[in-house]
């Protein structure tokens, strides 16, 4: 289990890190903290010819909290998020979902941006951007653009990034005043991909959004009523058989829609509990 | 001063281990951390992606010419100069360490490629081709006994290898005699220990001597020693095999590492130059060896009391696609305890080994008992369910009673001592199992499902080296001579200053024998142990070993540790004798403690124990005539209790039996399935304890190896073979957070036959705790059947009534196309502005179809609808290249077609057909509609299977997407992600 | 390469250990600039000119083991000790970090790790005696 023989390119500068990806083209290959890349790096799964190395660019490992929004460069990492000060009253529901990733021993190396890159449909930060709404800044040598969460997840471990571009930041909307967040979800171990994962947002003015992972081929979200709503569970139901879940190894599609009914019910009604 | 050294031993105390020291340090001395020779190569095996399949070529010449390759070893070369491995069994069946004509499980080696570096030998494995022609696999043991099923090895005639039915008492009359016959049908999974260090082998060979020397951290039986000297074609003193003196766990493992000391002895014999292989995490859950899956049909005729009297066994083992040494073991260890903890004197029993497509099988903690005492234990519960008892009333009559030890089982174990009605009775009431009663009944008042196990369960240790023969026939065995006994060794050497060295061959895998070992020998020469130093590895051309040494079945304390005792109780005897001279007295007034030797009736009159000791070293014309030396004595142990199988296939098994008593609580949460154990009490009986942490820390590591099985662990097999657990994100090992701390008991009887009184304690809670776990959740759920791994999904669906439908329900697809493989399934439209004709000239046109499949490097056409193509496959950063093979069906120009392809490349294999229809939806636009079938093998499916539906989802996307771009015009026809971003905008 | 080749075979700090080389296990932990990460899955180029220590960096002197090592010791918290110098660099970087970590917090920490021998009660033991053990060393000196 080594990896194929690659190219290194340590970037110092955007620019150079862009330079070098233009250069590589289809084989070339953003390495951030490397811990979604790299196990498969090592099982000769990927075999990019050229990694750029944009760890040691320091415009690129900034938090930046700005007009209700939140900017993490491509930089972070998952465990610098995690001890941000201002993580808990600004991102209340990444502040719960940071425990869920992955472990702290890839925390401290894996870097948010790469885990959104990777687009595991089990991981919680991709969840995270959708359920947020959030928004991806990618960039090129030549262009930078701007998508929402929605249009930057194609399919498993597909993103809209193409060859050349790059993860320059997200943009995730603090919550406003009185928001009610809640996270939860089940693996078959502490630390491992997500059976089900559910995110909840509850607004003041009364919308809840629920957004699930570890179903389809992408995060999902969908508006709800309100729990107490008669309509609520058919609703929630309908969205459960829309994922088109599937049976694997771990758990049968069943089960991942009895999990969408009855842990997104459970979420929902916590956000819908700490909203004020 | 005084002088009573059985007053102040240090036996029976947690005394610091020695081990630790260097093992938190990180100066232990593992395998692959030991220096070896400069020119020494690395090695990295080439596997089969295919469960069953005709080799039909081996192309080495693109690896040999990679660089840093020396060389590379396929199976025609192992072929020609080693022999077949011995095969436990009367078969007409070879068995090769490596594939040679066929394979027969994903991860079987295939080739041996030798370079200057690892990472240098992993690219050139990937450029050694084979050609292989698919064959039908088979991975079901019962199915494997079917007539239709495809035969592994021809030379059998079918995948039965071994039948044998055994009868003991008078089985027909008591089930027709009994009023109720009561069975189960248990399915038992595959599951292995998994140790954190995999295997490792550095092998050299010396043609001017034509011999072998390979170290590895193998831990035994040495009886495997003998299969590899043959297979290798030298005598054993030709083989010299050594150990590491760390192992990084083994739990029976790393028994399997053999297989590869003849391949890699014979890798360094072809290239001239010493070969060092250090198994990957992929390999070893891929093709190390796991444990036995059997499934078993057992039937009880049972009073209404829920006494037992007899039983009914019928067993289909499977041991994969080889029966490898020491199989049949795991089938065979337990034939003497088949009547677990209880006195039952009527037992029919029905054994068949099968060989299917999956890794070969092998030592794994507890082999043999897990298999049996799950059937056994569900059962007890079944009576309890069937006949409205409670179920600790149905063990409890059935126990053998507490005073018919030494007892006889019907099927020939000598169960050595035990008190198990009073072990029970103590865990019930010290383990507090009326407050569990209670606990339920609160849970179940307040709606939550809560359940209680039991398990009773005797753990036999120190394997009979003649239990494995009750495979063949009594006549069979008359021809081949009696096999028995369990030789153990120990030697404890003085040297000149005096100190004292114990030397065993139990190989060690961090159990901590050289501390226990330390604490027998000085308590026999009244030393302190910290002084008395230990070496458990083994170097066969040096050392005293026998083909019972090694490190399995539970023998170190009662066996190895005995040993010792007894060499240094030898010494000791002696030294009486010459110090008897030294301080005027008679040997039996001489007492040994504190590092001193003195007299007992007058304490003063002393001499340090060092000078006594090395005087045979100094001065031998000192030592008195009754003594020859005192510098080494080495003792051979076999219990006589250890008699080969009768005539009547009679068999004690094993030397020693402790018990175990588990109960459990446990609850469900209602809403996900999850199991959360609320309690979980275990009582041990296994003899003298020799050092209460260690006892402690074996049930613990015990527990923890069984909570996997019950709740986690599973060596999962596609019904084509492909092997789906493949990574440690697939093959879940309890961590920290699902490991409760489990209350431990202890009621000592001391085994009279063992030299400490200790007996085996290692295995048995992989014996217990799954079935005990298993019949809490079966209480909890009020399930009649459970079947192991109990995960959540499984669990919910036990309980989940009907489920609520959607109002617009996806369409489902039913599976048409290739059947076995892992299935994907999928279904998809697009609209394009073309005619119907127009798109289907497309699909019939090489050039269209180069431009929309995904990846494309170039198809040709083979016939109008015949082509082939080679194409880079891929989402995200996961791409390979493959070969692909593509053809059209069921034309129906131009309203539907059919597409099957093929294709084969570095990541694995795959096919699939879609059906693809047209309707014309006016205005000259066409929808394309699309469904698929895919199947996916070989390392992708191993060790990415959770990602595989998505995957294939978005490669089959792209090509039909691309299609409907082409038509629509808008496709570029240049790369394959510059195609993804045209899609971004288009398609469905 | 692999950080985890280069500090085994090319440095020959032999003490981390490989045991899964996709991240799962833990083995092969060690710390970069304080923090616990996994060597497997970090190339040898991207840890050029960080701080790098392994469990050889955690004796205090030759011969002596530090209060974590010692109660490891004391509370048999290993066996075969494969896993136990990842463990050991999981829970000094926690306890760097945060002396007073509750148990649940050693317990998370603990979770990136695999250990086929213990059962891990003893582990939590262990840390649970060592983290005492600092915090009166650290309590005396003030």
């Amino acid at each position: 289990m080594k990896p194929a023989p690659f190219d290194y390119v340590r970037a110092e500068t955007l620019d150079e890190a862009l330079g070098a990806l233009a250069e590589g083209g289809e084989e070339a290959r953003i390495i951030a903290g490397g811990q979604s890349l790299v196990p498969m790096l090592n099982m000769r799964l990927a075999r990019p010819s050229v990694l750029v190395d944009v760890m040691r660019i320091d415009a690129l490992s900034k938090i930046e909290p700005k007009n209700g929004r939140v900017e993490i460069g491509a930089g972070v990492r998952q465990v610098a998020l995690e001890r941000w000060a201002a993580l808990a009253g600004t991102l209340p529901l990444v502040a719960a979902m940071m425990p869920w990733v992955g472990h702290a021993q890839t925390r401290s190396r894996g870097t948010v941006c790469g885990s959104l890159a990777h687009a595991d449909p089990s991981a919680e930060l991709p969840l995270a951007l959708l359920a947020l709404d959030g928004e991806v800044k990618l960039r090129s040598k030549r262009a930078k653009r701007t998508l929402p969460a929605n249009e930057f997840f194609l399919g498993m471990m597909a993103t809209a990034v193409a060859p050349g571009e790059m993860i320059e930041a997200i943009v995730l909307p603090a919550h406003p005043m009185g928001t009610g967040t809640a996270f939860r979800e089940v693996a078959r171990r502490h630390g491992d991909y997500a059976i089900v994962a559910c995110a909840a947002i509850a607004r003041p003015g009364g919308a809840t959004r629920l957004a699930i992972g570890g179903v389809a081929d992408v995060p999902q979200a969908v508006a709800l009523p309100d729990p107490s709503d008669p309509d609520f569970d058919d609703q929630l139901n309908e969205f459960a058989w829309s994922l088109n879940a599937r049976d694997d190894l771990h758990a049968s599609a069943r089960y991942r829609r009895d999990l969408v009914r009855t842990l997104g019910r459970r979420t929902v009604e916590e956000a819908v509990a700490c909203r004020s | 001063m005084t002088i009573n050294p059985s007053a102040d031993r240090w036996v029976g105390r947690s005394v610091p281990r020695v081990e630790d020291a260097a093992l938190l340090t990180g100066r232990a001395r593992f395998i692959d951390d030991l220096p070896t020779a400069t020119n020494t190569l690395d090695a990295a095996i080439v596997r089969s992606p295919h469960a069953h399949a005709e080799i039909r070529r081996v192309d080495v010449d693109a690896a040999l010419a990679s660089e840093g390759v020396v060389a590379v070893v396929t199976g025609d070369d192992v072929k020609r100069l080693t022999r077949s491995m011995t095969v436990g069994v009367k078969a007409n069946v070879e068995c090769w360490p490596i594939a040679t004509d066929r394979v027969r499980y994903v991860g079987e080696p295939v080739a041996i490629v030798l370079a200057t570096d690892r990472y240098l030998a992993e690219d050139a494995a990937e450029r050694v081709g084979v050609d292989y022609d698919i064959l039908p696999a088979v991975v079901d043991p019962v199915a494997a006994l079917g007539d239709e099923a495809p035969v592994l090895h021809p030379s059998l005639g079918s995948n039965l290898i071994n039948e044998r039915r055994f009868s003991y008492g008078d089985p027909d009359n008591a089930f027709a005699a009994a009023p109720h016959r009561i069975g189960v049908d248990i399915a038992y999974p595959r599951n292995s220990c998994t140790p954190i260090e995999t295997y490792g082998v550095v092998a050299h060979y010396d043609p001017g001597e034509d011999a072998y020397e390979i170290l590895a951290n193998f831990q035994g039986p040495f009886s495997i020693h003998a299969v590899v000297a043959r297979a290798l074609k030298v005598p054993g003193n030709r083989m010299r095999l050594k150990t590491p003196p760390s192992s990084g766990g083994s739990y029976g493992i790393k028994q399997g590492v053999f297989p590869y000391m003849i391949l890699m002895g014979v890798a360094a014999r072809i290239a001239g130059r010493p070969v060092k292989w250090i198994e990957d995490r992929i390999e070893h859950l891929a093709a190390s060896v796991s444990a036995t899956n059997r499934a078993t049909k057992l039937e009880a005729a049972v009073e209404a009391d829920g006494r037992i009297t007899a039983l009914a066994w019928d067993q289909i083992e499977d041991c994969g696609a080889h029966l490898r040494a020491p199989e049949p073991a795991t089938l065979y260890r337990m034939h003497g305890n088949m009547t677990g903890a209880y006195a039952i004197a009527n037992v029919s029993i029905r054994n068949r080994i099968v060989l299917t497509n999956k890794t070969p099988t092998g030592l794994n903690r507890g082999f043999g008992g897990p298999q049996v005492y799950y059937p056994l234990e569900r059962l007890m519960q079944t009576i309890a369910r069937t006949l409205k008892l409670d179920p600790i009333e149905v063990i409890r009559r059935n126990l053998v009673p507490s005073d018919a030890f030494p007892y006889r089982t019907a099927t020939g174990a000598l169960l050595d001592s035990g008190d198990y009605g009073t072990a029970l009775g103590r865990a019930i009431a010290e383990g507090g199992y009326a407050a569990l009663v209670e606990r339920r009944k609160t849970a179940r008042a307040e709606g939550r499902v809560y359940g209680i196990g039991l398990a009773a369960a005797v753990e036999p240790s120190v394997s009979n080296m003649g239990y494995i023969t009750t495979v063949l026939t009594p006549e069979e065995r008359e021809k081949a001579g009696p096999k028995n006994g369990a030789q153990a060794t120990a030697t404890v050497a003085v040297d000149p200053l005096g100190s004292v060295s114990v030397k065993v061959a139990s190989v060690p895998q961090g159990q901590g024998h050289r501390t226990v070992l330390a604490q027998v020998v000085a308590d026999a020469l009244g030393l302190d142990p910290g002084s008395v130093s230990v070496i458990a590895d083994v170097d066969t051309g040096r050392d005293a070993w026998s083909i019972a040494s090694g490190n399995y079945s539970s023998r170190f304390a009662p066996a190895v540790a005995g040993a010792a005792k007894l060499a240094a109780d030898r010494l000791r005897e002696k030294l009486k004798h010459v110090a008897a001279g030294q301080l005027n007295t008679v040997p039996d007034d001489i007492a040994f403690e504190g590092g001193r030797i003195a007299s007992r009736a007058n304490p003063d009159n002393s001499v340090s124990f060092s000078r006594v000791a090395a005087a045979a070293h100094w001065a031998p014309g000192t030592l008195p005539e009754v003594v020859d030396q005192t510098i080494r004595e080495t003792v051979f142990w076999t219990p006589d209790e250890l008699a080969a199988p009768n005539a009547d296939d009679e068999i004690n098994s094993s030397l020693c039996h402790g018990f175990i008593f588990d109960f459990c609580g446990v609850e469900i949460d209602a809403s996900t399935g999850e199991t959360r154990i609320d309690r979980y009490v275990t009582m041990h009986d296994c003899g003298t304890i020799l050092h209460p942490a260690m006892v402690e820390g074996q049930v613990r590591g015990g527990f923890a190896h069984a909570v996997g099985a019950a709740l986690l662990e599973e060596y999962a097999y596609g019904a084509d073979g492909s092997f789906q657990s493949g990574t440690l994100a697939d093959y879940l090992i309890p961590t920290v957070m699902e490991v409760p701390e489990p209350v431990i008991l202890h009621h000592e009887t001391p085994s009279p036959f063992t030299p400490l009184g200790a007996k085996g304690v290692g295995e048995g809670n992989c014996m217990s705790t799954p079935v005990c776990i298993a019949n809490a959740i079966a209480d909890a759920i009020d399930a009649e059947s459970v079947t192991l791994p109990l995960t959540p999904s499984k669990i919910l669906g036990l309980i989940a009534g009907e489920e609520p439908q959607a109002k617009n329900p996806p369409r489902k697809i039913e599976p048409a196309g290739p059947s076995g493989q892992r299935k994907l399934t999928g279904e998809g439209a697009a609209e394009v502005a073309a005619t119907r004709e127009e798109v289907w000239k497309m699909l019939l046109d090489p050039q269209t179809l180069d431009a929309i499949i995904p990846g494309s490097h170039g198809v040709r056409r083979i016939s109008d609808t015949h082509f082939a193509a080679d194409v880079t496959l891929g989402v995200g950063p996961v791409k390979g290249r493959y070969k692909a093979d593509i053809e059209l069906f069921d034309l129906d120009e131009p309203n539907a077609v059919t597409l099957r392809g093929k294709t084969v490349g570095a990541l694995g294999f795959g096919e699939g057909e879609g059906r693809i229809t047209l309707t014309d939806i006016g205005s000259g636009r066409t929808r394309i509609a699309y469904t698929y079938e895919a199947g996916v093998g070989g390392k992708v499916a191993s060790v990415g299977g959770r990602l595989l539906d998505g995957a294939a989802r978005v490669v089959i996307g792209q090509f039909f997407k691309a299609l409907a771009n082409h038509a629509g015009g808008g496709a570029s026809g240049a790369g394959f992600l510059a195609r993804l971003k045209a899609l971004v905008g288009g398609g469905s | 390469m692999l950080l985890t080749d280069l500090i085994r075979h090319a440095v020959g700090a032999t003490g981390t250990h490989v045991g899964c080389e996709h991240g799962v296990c833990g083995a092969c932990t060690v710390q970069i600039d304080g923090e616990p990460v996994r060597a497997c899955l970090t190339l040898a180029a991207q840890a050029e000119k960080l701080d790098i220590r392994t469990v050889e960096g955690l004796e205090p002197r030759p011969g002596e083991l530090s209060p974590l090592q010692a109660a490891f010791r004391e509370h048999f918290a290993l066996q075969c000790g494969f896993c136990t110098a990842g463990i050991l660099m999981s829970l000094d970087a926690l306890f760097a970090r945060k002396p007073k970590a509750s148990e649940r917090e050693i317990r998370e920490q603990l979770s990136g790790h695999l250990c086929r021998c213990t059962g891990y009660a003893p582990i939590v033991k262990a840390a649970l005696a060592a983290q005492a053990h600092v915090r009166e060393e650290k309590t005396t000196d003030a």
